[in-house]
């Protein structure tokens, strides 16, 4: 059996990775590439404190299903962002979306 | 070191090479395509991790609805981007020390850590976790609330994407 730390060094080196994509990509629709890799560290936690924990208390896999649904309605309304500034700017570039900074 | 560990290894090892590839390939459909092999990836980590309900829904949610729309998106939006200019910004070296001190930090914290090398105990005999999440997901006494909160928050993204995105010409 795969100890506990494995899961949890595997799932922290996935949430890394993803948060250094989030940081240094400049194009918008990367940026949310990775967030998502984040999001699914985050499950693979979740899932695994389910099972190393009890596995009759069910709270961790509710809770990885509730990511998934706000991940779905996050990268929806994130991507039609993207579209919607794409068409009236021509730009995905992060640094250019600068409407808003003073 | 037996089976399960080898294959572990192999996935975890896969899955973050393929998540390297995300955040550096200067293609962005390229990058969708790397995206959809990490998900596979964790996909088969929930496997080992007898969450298979978990997995069925990263295979159908994250790569069936979520990746295709990062596909569908990339490819609307890709003129300005290919083989055009440095794919990261500036500031991209602060971004990495900050991920490589984030990774050292949560791995110096897991050494302090006593219920680190636990390993995990046998499903009880008749045990079910599809059933019991099924329960969970409808009782009122446990996760009802949520649930129903999921559900219109989906609704409410779904208007919201489309009202965003919608062309008025």
């Amino acid at each position: 059996m795969v100890p506990l730390s494995w899961y949890l060094i595997f799932s922290a080196a996935l949430f890394s990775i993803g948060l250094f994509g989030v940081l240094s990509r400049r194009n918008a629709v990367a940026i949310l590439l990775g967030i998502e890799l984040m999001l699914n560290a985050v499950n693979v936690n979740l899932a695994a404190f389910w099972r190393y924990g009890d596995v009759a208390d069910i709270a961790g896999q509710v809770f990885a299903i509730i990511v998934f649904a706000v991940a779905a309605a996050e990268v929806s309304v994130g991507l039609a962002l993207v579209i919607s500034v794409y068409r009236r700017r021509n730009t995905v570039i992060a640094d250019e979306i600068d409407l808003m900074k003073w | 070191m037996n089976g399960e560990k080898i294959i572990f290894l192999l996935v975890a090892l896969f899955t973050l090479v393929s998540a390297l590839r995300v955040v550096t390939t200067g293609n962005l459909v390229h990058a969708a395509l790397w995206l959809i092999a990490t998900l596979f990836g964790v996909a088969v980590i929930f496997a080992l991790l007898n969450a298979g309900f978990l997995a069925v829904v990263q295979v159908v949610v994250y790569i069936g609805a979520i990746a295709i729309l990062f596909i569908f998106a990339v490819m609307l939006t890709r003129k300005d981007m290919r083989d055009q200019g440095p794919q990261l910004n500036k500031n991209w070296w602060f971004g990495a020390l900050l991920a490589v001190v984030t990774f050292g930090g949560l791995f110096f914290l897991l050494q302090g850590w006593s219920g680190l090398s636990k390993t995990a105990a046998d499903f009880p005999s008749g045990f079910d976790a599809v059933n019991e999440l099924g329960i969970a997901l409808t009782s009122p006494a446990a996760y009802v609330l949520p649930f129903e909160v999921a559900s219109v928050l989906l609704v409410a993204a779904l208007v919201g994407a489309v009202y965003v995105a919608f062309n008025r010409k």
